[in-house]
């Protein structure tokens, strides 16, 4: 009886680890296929020229040799984007979340919080027309050109909007992880609150910090429909902050949209492209955390 | 310097009176143990001494506490906190910080301190908790890589380095072996010679080994408040000699 009851549990935990172990294989058919036909489509355009070259001429199908180029510049434009945002974003989000964990624990800082958290649910679509109405109307009360409505700032201002709310909430939660017996031990001696918060608190809570601002440029990297009325695209990448920007994103929507076969292979190495920017910005910051982490704790 | 006179104080978390009219005087260079039951409000006292119960949400009080003879609600927190240190239950070292920039830290954010007077205070500090043996060579580590007993001496020292004159201690040995104790209750011991110090103690024996004034409190009301020796062999009130004759709590 004993021994079934043993034999039965086995199996049982057998079972559940084989499900288990069949969702990590299932979760893993849609990403390795995703970039298996990225690479696939975009093998075409798969070369040095597809990063130095400009923009080719469309080639049609009756055409036997096509050319590929022009992702270089779009690879410029979403670094710029992203950097943008992020000086735009990562400061204010910080200081929201410093906010709410440190100072409106409870009455304003609970609709703040709530707030932030409706923001987080806003399409970005409709983050895209609205900075895109903000800076027409801007232009036309200034008696601006309406040409110039397309700028990467704006395109900036829209991805920071998204961020925001990410960094701001991880940014608090991160905070809020810290004990209050630090921040106790600080004050009682005799450290200023706010010293307290920014040199012994936040430095405590970096790692979890600097997470939440690599999700908040995860997020927005890819992110093509804010920028459609925004940043708009330019065939240059990034001209100024002023000038129209390109970007991956955008890019891939605009080309994949023609029925030109070489840019619809570019299009798709763009996207292999775009995959690879975030794999590789999520490895290397997980090494510079992983740095960050351990210098604080000291090894640990 | 550093004699405190708590009148008549009242303290509340939200609508929960913590302590009821609590009258009393912590005499200065002397070591004054608290003890009693859980719950009966010896950590509440010492947190009004050094304004840290008001940091709680919602938390308040009523009465008057004066140090030298001086309204401490009057004055600024932050310079009391200087004058006032403190030591918790469980260690609590910076975490990001090494044994150096932990001790160093009070000194070291208030600003306008020379490198050089730093480094002496972190040595004398760190000599003074009986720690600095241990760690001379190990100044640059972690300050959550000592051990337990090692880290509690840490958060002395870095009390210590801001030159304060009272220093409370919330059951500092509490999560401590007795050997760890034993290093620390000698420390507190000879810390009297120039502090005044308030321990909030579970630990009748440790009272009665470190402390020469007991008080005893229970539900939030302070019972007896005599020299350590009167207390535990003649205490006045039944309810003290219950308590030390281990009847309760």
């Amino acid at each position: 009886m004993a021994f079934d009851r043993v034999a039965r549990r086995r199996w049982k935990s057998h079972l559940f680890a084989g499900l288990t172990l069949l969702c990590v294989v299932a979760a893993l058919i849609p990403l390795t296929s995703i970039v298996w036909t990225a690479f696939d489509r975009g093998a075409p355009a798969l070369s040095v020229g597809f990063f130095t070259q400009p923009l080719p001429a469309p080639c049609g199908s009756a055409q036997t040799h096509c050319s590929y180029g022009g992702v270089g510049p779009y690879i410029e434009g979403t670094l710029v984007l992203i950097a943008l945002s992020s000086l735009i974003a990562i400061p204010i989000g910080v200081l929201i979340g410093i906010y709410l964990s440190e100072y409106g624990r409870r009455g304003i800082g609970r609709v703040i919080s709530f707030f932030t958290d409706v923001l987080t649910g806003v399409p970005s679509i409709v983050v895209g027309i609205f900075v895109y109405t903000l800076t027409l109307d801007y232009i036309l009360k200034t008696g601006g050109n309406p040409e110039n409505v397309y700028s990467a700032l704006s395109g900036a201002t829209a991805l920071a909007i998204i961020m925001l709310p990410i960094v701001a909430r991880t940014t608090e939660e991160a905070l809020r992880a810290v004990p209050d017996s630090v921040r106790e031990a600080a004050l009682a001696l005799g450290i200023p609150k706010h010293r307290t918060t920014l040199r012994i608190v936040l430095t405590a809570a970096l790692p979890a910090v600097l997470t939440g601002a690599l999700l908040g440029v995860m997020r927005v990297g890819g992110e093509a429909a804010p920028l459609l009325f925004t940043a708009f695209n330019n065939p240059l990448g990034y001209t100024g902050v002023t000038q129209p920007a390109g970007a991956l994103p955008t890019m891939i929507y605009n080309l994949y949209q023609t029925p030109y076969a070489n840019w619809q292979a570019d299009a798709w190495a763009s996207a292999l492209v775009l995959v690879l920017i975030m794999v590789i910005l999520s490895v290397a910051s997980q090494i510079v955390f992983t740095r960050v982490r351990r210098r604080i704790s000291g090894g640990q | 310097m550093g004699r405190f006179v708590v009148d008549h104080l009242n303290a509340f978390y939200k609508d929960k009176q913590a302590l009821y009219d609590v009258s009393l005087e912590f005499p200065e260079k002397t070591v004054t143990a608290i003890i009693g039951p859980s719950g009966c409000g010896k950590s509440t006292l010492i947190r009004c001494l050094n304004r840290l119960h008001e940091v709680t949400p919602r938390a308040r009080h009523s009465g008057t506490i004066s140090l030298d003879g001086r309204e401490i609600h009057e004055m600024d927190a932050v310079r009391l906190r200087r004058r006032v240190g403190m030591v918790f239950q469980k260690p609590n070292p910076f975490p990001t910080m090494t044994v150096y920039e932990n001790v160093a830290a009070g000194l070291k954010l208030e600003g306008g301190h020379p490198k050089n007077e730093i480094d002496q205070e972190v040595y004398r500090s760190l000599k003074q908790a009986a720690l600095w043996e241990e760690v001379k060579s190990n100044l640059d580590g972690p300050g959550v890589g000592l051990s337990g007993g090692q880290q509690q001496r840490l958060c002395i020292a870095r009390a210590l380095a801001v030159s304060p004159e009272v220093l409370l201690m919330d059951e500092p040995c509490s999560a401590l072996d007795p050997i760890a104790t034993a290093k620390i209750e000698d420390l507190i011991f000879d810390l009297r010679k120039n502090y005044t110090v308030v321990i909030v103690t579970h630990n009748m024996q440790q009272a009665a080994r470190v402390a020469e004034y007991t008080a005893f409190m229970y539900m939030g009301k302070l019972v007896e408040f005599d020299l350590t020796e009167k207390l535990f062999e003649s205490p006045k009130e039944k309810l003290t000699e219950s308590y030390i004759t281990g009847r309760f709590g």
